[in-house]
């Protein structure tokens, strides 16, 4: 399942986008990402639970600020970076 | 000189229910097997037989999670004859699932309303809008229901349910009408700036004291609603075997205009009226279906 967290305002898109397919749980991101944004959720998918990767609740909601040290814009984040499953990638369109 | 009578009516007000298909009946052989999906404006409730819808409920959420599970519960076993031990396996799903205290399990209601929308409307539906009362969900998935791509906005609550409930509240026409009402004019005004609900009282009462009428004010709120909607859907992808879950899914205000924007029909619903499956308890049949497949499991087969 690709998730996109964050959102769609006036002043642009932002979104940190999660193939958890592709995740193994592996946490390199988690530990990797300088602004402590990521951690580990139970998904549920195909009646199992899997640990995956994804954006805290707390950071959803301000993934432009947050994330903006980063440079999402260049999709080369630490996160990003860090998934040797490349299940990780940034959406980043300021208006 | 007499003064006039208070005008206390709640407009936002909308009707709660249950239904039992008394055509079905079960017995101690079946699977019986309970969703519940607590969301942020509405509660509600289905009961399966084998995986087939047998009752629902439709119930406004309180204050309390726990209390609000236990009232719709309560209500969608009323004239089916079981009793809560009947029910082999309860899924909690929604906003409040965490607080559902007689599930056997929380799973989220993305997964939940993709697996619902696909037993109402059929293996072909693919995208998926939930507008529920206080976030938007865009949901892409497969035929048999599983979620493939996935975006919520919920960060703040424009565009939602519970902004609906402010408006019809706002502006005086009763909740069930506000779709109609807002279809009725000749031409369709521009849309608000501003969605926010917060300022929503501010902007309406500005283009009512403008000379607005009531409904082109709704008008032009609903179609801004619509196109944040509408945004979101291209983010996950479009697909024209499309539907419209949650509350809103009734506001045919909302429907007609986003069917409009995306230039998609969206697939034909149930009529909920009449007694068909109502598209605000894809959640809760989501959840049912996951308890039977988990309760099979549990089971070993």
């Amino acid at each position: 399942m690709i998730t996109h967290y964050g959102y769609i305002d006036g002043s642009g898109e932002y979104f940190i986008v999660i193939d958890s397919d592709k995740c193994s749980g592996c946490q390199k991101c988690v530990q990797q990402c300088p602004q402590q944004a990521l951690e580990m959720v139970t998904e549920f998918v195909d009646l199992e639970d899997k640990n995956v990767a994804a954006v805290s609740e707390l950071h959803r909601k301000k993934i432009r600020y947050t994330c903006a040290p980063c440079k999402p814009q260049d999709n080369q984040t630490p996160c990003v970076l860090a998934c040797e499953e490349k299940a990780i990638s940034c959406v980043w369109k300021p208006l | 000189m007499t003064q006039q009578p208070k005008d206390t009516t709640e407009y936002w007000r909308w009707q709660e229910y249950h239904r039992v298909r008394s055509e079905k009946s079960w017995s101690n052989k079946d699977v019986i097997t309970a969703g519940i999906d607590v969301g942020s404006v509405g509660s509600k409730a289905a009961i399966m037989i084998d995986g087939d819808m047998y009752a629902w409920a439709v119930t406004r959420t309180g204050s309390n999670s726990p209390d609000s599970a236990k009232k719709v519960l309560g209500m969608v076993l009323e004239d089916t004859g079981l009793q809560l031990d009947d029910i082999k396996y309860t899924v909690g799903t929604g906003y409040g699932r965490v607080n559902v205290p007689m599930a056997n399990k929380a799973i989220t209601e993305i997964a939940c309303h993709a697996k619902g929308a696909n037993y109402i409307w059929g293996p072909s539906v693919r995208t998926i809008l939930d507008v529920g009362g206080q976030d938007i969900k865009a949901i892409h998935c497969d035929e048999t229901g599983r979620v493939t791509s996935f975006l919520m906005n919920d960060k703040c609550a424009a565009g939602t349910g519970r902004g609906m409930e402010v408006f019809a509240d706002l502006l005086k026409i009763p909740i069930e009408d506000i779709g109609k009402v807002s279809l009725s004019l000749d031409e369709e005004p521009e849309p608000v700036s501003c969605t926010c609900v917060a300022y929503a009282k501010t902007e309406a009462v500005g283009l009512l004291r403008k000379g607005w009428t009531r409904e082109k004010v709704l008008a032009a709120y609903t179609r801004a609603m619509a196109v944040r909607m509408a945004n979101l859907i291209n983010r996950v992808g479009l697909e024209k075997e499309f539907v419209i879950t949650g509350g809103q899914s009734k506001n045919m205000g909302i429907v007609s205009r986003i069917e409009n924007i995306l230039g998609v029909k969206t697939l034909p619903s149930p009529n909920w009226r009449e007694g068909g499956l109502d598209p605000m308890i894809a959640g809760a049949a989501g959840a049912a279906l996951f308890g039977k497949a988990l309760y099979a499991k549990s089971q070993g087969s």
